[in-house]
């Protein structure tokens, strides 16, 4: 993984000065709080119910165990002893005080990490395939790609007064596993006919109060146009996107108002214009970023795993989490483990401190050192040989870490909400925990299959329900919880955004109401092979919408 | 009759967020902004309300942020805010916080 | 009117013309309905021209145009509005204008660097605190850049990594170049 440099440091370094001046000079009142607002934002400082919130950068979710353990000290030291990692690949604590943000700020930058624009009207973390560097249907690593956007977006001194927020992702293989259509720019990385790197290039996806899925302005952009193209998007974007309403100041708005295709032409108007003497990226340079991400010291002598058969033949819990929750690496003998933190009736996401340093030390005996955060907030363990994997298991057990569910129904994405967050209308949570229990059988679970569940507390869609297979959207009807459900969203290379199926629930109701939905997906799939998904766009809201609201005779 | 309907005719606290910590506080008759919802000023009455605003408004500089005056609902003798938010506000998350322990 | 360019407060010199009277006698800043519209009776006028910009007004008719403005004044109606900061850009790379660029308006002391990095080379400045601190030479600006801007004249280049930049010393509002701390470095 990418390792900061003496330039690298001394920036974090001058800006965490600069944060702790900026708060002084709010304690000090020389600072207003509408002065002082945006600047806590670009370093991650939210105002939340109960407290500040603090927003890690996980730039493209990859962690050191030696973070992760700095992770765990600064929750037991300032927070309440856990964090909670987002679906932007971050992490979050939600007991911050203002006045101790800089000392956080300072115990990070010294493990290189840092809370740069995880908040605020600017380019926030630029998020990436959590498989990337280990799957087996890898084109090409995205992340230096997205180590090298990560560095050209930080304090850019043109794009950081924008309309709004502005998300990046980038992909390397075909399936889509970091929902670029569902970003303000989404990359691939591919190669063209004469075997050249370049990206096919998305713009204007986003969920929230209108989502929408990116439109693709380009099938081929050359490695080496790679930022100045980024600079034409983002040029457009900053002297045309809606600045008079925060709710159409997305780029997705201006896309939508401007027409594909004349959003289109400015971009390569404004491309074709762009000296790009000083913004070519050559290909050294990207390859000086490329050997950070080299493949680890991988044992190449694969004789089979008797150790890993053995336990799959033994232990049947064991054998469960290798089927759901171990997926194929490219390099044979090894395997890519998800350690879920969805345990039945947990709240998704959340990880303890003490959780955080048992994480840290299997990453760092069996998984290289490296650990991955997932959109769909579950850890990874991305390089794990298959005979250490019952080693590990055992220790995920030991930790309350070894829930095989991913992908299933318990596997819920889930927001803070209103336990939380100030711009919450409804909980989310308690939802997440009830469907959890409600569902918790794993032989039901197994039966049912994969099924995203995805929940948000209010229309910002920090739960990314637009892509839930099934949705729920809490809101606010004459000061009572109600949720609102869509089906058929889907997030990966096929997105869709999910669509409501008829009047909301009550926060009782809507648990009964996704059993309606799951037990009238169940009857009428044609196999247990067809999943969730499958089945919907076979059969479309119809049937669902009848077990939902035909009220019997 | 829900508390909604009556909003407008409820009496009203001040509350925030203190400046330094992030801790939701609560503006006492004394002028001090401190966590405890039962000894918050109570402003019956729109002048009284305007006055209690005015008076808060004054720590926005260095002591607190995020100011609102709040409805609350008196049941016998005791307070409660009116908004579910703000219930939650006063008693922190509806929900356990994680803390998982190991096993030995 | 405070303008800080350089590295002082200096008397601003220009006036800007009201929409529909008579343009004053010596340096005048018109709008850009104005210019093109009073174009051929300004080419003949003697004295020094100015132009300003509103957020949200392109550059779009004037660039044939802007080497006849001294001055170009970018306005920045709330300092969250980065519109002008993309015009200042254009402007210097792409149109080499080489006259006196100011953002006027909301500009605070933490936009100081960004502002220069996109070809500011004047402030405009009525937030008290700010003028303070450029006056005191308080703001320790941050040096170190992760992209290059439209300084690529003065900026070093440390590579290995291309994109890399670092201010010199004594870029204006720098603390250490305002003379109060017994003259140097």
């Amino acid at each position: 993984m990418y390792r900061y440099d003496e330039f690298d440091h001394d920036l974090v370094r001058e800006r965490v000065a600069e944060f702790s001046d900026q708060v002084a000079r709010r304690l000090s009142g020389e600072l207003t709080e509408d002065q002082f607002k945006p600047l806590r934002l670009m370093n991650g400082v939210y105002l939340q119910l109960h407290a500040y919130m603090l927003r890690i950068a996980v730039p493209y979710g990859t962690l050191s165990s030696r973070q992760m353990r700095t992770l765990a000290h600064l929750a037991r030291t300032y927070d309440r002893d856990y964090g909670h990692f987002t679906t932007r690949q971050n992490l979050q604590f939600h007991w911050t005080k203002l006045e101790e943000a800089p000392k956080m700020l300072a115990e990070l930058a010294d493990v290189e990490m840092h809370c740069i624009q995880t908040s605020g009207n600017c380019i926030r973390n630029v998020t990436a395939d959590h498989f990337a560097g280990a799957s087996a249907d890898e084109i090409a690593d995205p992340r230096p790609y997205a180590e090298i956007l990560r560095q050209w977006s930080s304090l850019h001194p043109e794009f950081s007064l924008l309309p709004r927020k502005f998300k990046l992702a980038v992909i390397g293989a075909p399936k889509d596993r970091a929902a670029i259509q569902t970003h303000d720019i989404g990359l691939e990385v591919k190669r063209n006919d004469s075997g050249k790197l370049g990206f096919a290039v998305w713009v204007g996806g986003g969920q929230g109060r209108t989502p929408m899925i990116a439109k693709k302005v380009r099938d081929f952009l050359p490695e080496s146009d790679l930022i100045a193209y980024m600079e034409a998007i983002l040029r457009i974007y900053n002297l045309f996107g809606r600045r008079d309403n925060k709710f159409k100041a997305r780029i997705k708005i201006l896309v939508h108002e401007m027409g594909e295709e004349e959003v289109k032409a400015a971009i390569e108007k404004e491309f074709a214009a762009i000296d790009k003497t000083n913004m070519v990226l050559p290909r050294d340079a990207v390859e000086r970023i490329e050997r950070y991400f080299a493949p680890p010291p991988f044992d190449t002598r694969f004789n089979g795993a008797p150790a890993f058969d053995r336990a799959r033949e033994t232990d049947s819990e064991f054998a469960s989490f290798v089927e759901r929750n171990v997926h194929p690496h490219k390099m044979p003998g090894y395997a890519i483990a998800t350690v879920s933190l969805k345990p039945i009736g947990g709240t998704p996401g959340d990880m303890t401190s003490a959780q955080m340093d048992a994480v840290a030390g299997i990453a760092e005996q069996y998984s290289f050192d490296e650990v991955r955060v997932s959109h769909e907030q579950n850890l990874v363990l991305p390089h794990v040989k298959l005979e250490d994997l019952p080693a590990v298991y055992a220790r995920l057990r030991a930790t309350g870490l070894a829930t095989a569910n991913f992908g299933l129904i318990t596997d819920i994405i889930c927001c803070p909400g209103l336990d939380y967050c100030s711009l919450a209308n409804a909980r989310s949570i308690p939802i997440a925990q009830r469907l959890s229990e409600r569902f918790a059988d794993p032989v039901r679970q197994s039966d049912i299959g994969e099924l995203k569940i995805k929940i948000s507390g209010c229309i910002n869609a920090c739960g990314h329900h637009h892509v839930g297979h099934i949705g729920i959207l809490g809101v606010d009807r004459k000061g009572e919880e109600f949720y609102q459900i869509t089906l058929g969203g889907s997030g990966d290379e096929t997105c869709s955004i999910g669509e409501i199926v008829g009047k909301g629930f009550s926060s009782d109701g809507v648990i009964d109401a996704v059993e309606t939905i799951v037990d009238t997906y169940l009857k009428l799939r044609e196999s247990p092979r067809e999943n969730f998904l499958s089945a919907y766009r076979r059969v479309g809201e119809e049937p669902f919408q009848e077990a939902l609201y035909a009220h019997a005779a | 009759m829900s508390a909604k309907s009556k909003d407008s005719d409820l009496p009203l606290i001040a509350t925030a967020n203190d400046l330094r910590t992030g801790a939701v506080v609560y503006r006492s008759a004394d002028g001090a902004w401190q966590r405890d919802i039962a000894r918050a000023e109570i402003a019956e009455g729109k002048s009284a309300a305007d006055d209690l605003l005015r008076r808060a408004e004054a720590d926005l500089a260095v002591g607190v942020a995020d100011l609102a005056l709040i409805p609350i609902i008196r049941e016998g003798a005791f307070l409660r805010p009116a908004a579910l938010r703000e219930i939650i506000r006063s008693t922190g998350p509806t929900i356990e916080l994680p803390a998982w322990q190991p096993r030995a | 009117m405070a303008i800080f360019k350089g590295h002082a407060f200096v008397e601003d010199e220009w006036a800007v013309a009201a929409e529909g009277v008579p343009l004053p006698a010596g340096r005048a800043v018109v709008s850009k309905a104005r210019f093109l519209a009073e174009q051929d009776t300004l080419s003949a006028r003697n004295a020094p021209l100015g132009l300003i910009l509103r957020s949200g007004e392109t550059l779009d008719g004037l660039e044939d145009d802007l080497d006849r403005f001294q001055l170009i004044v970018l306005d920045i109606p709330k300092y969250t509005d980065g519109r002008s900061y993309s015009t200042a850009r254009i402007l210097r790379e792409r149109y080499k204008y080489a006259g006196e660029l100011r953002a006027s308006g909301d500009v605070l002391r933490d936009q100081i660097m960004f502002l220069h990095r996109v070809g500011f080379d004047a402030f405009d400045v009525t937030h008290e605190g700010t003028i303070a601190a450029l006056r005191d030479g308080k703001i320790k600006l941050v040096h170190k850049h992760y992209q290059a801007a439209a300084r690529e004249d003065e900026e070093a280049a440390p590579g290995p990594r291309p994109w890399l930049r670092i201010s010199p010393r004594g870029v204006p509002g720098d603390a250490h170049e305002t003379g109060l701390d017994g003259g140097g470095i």
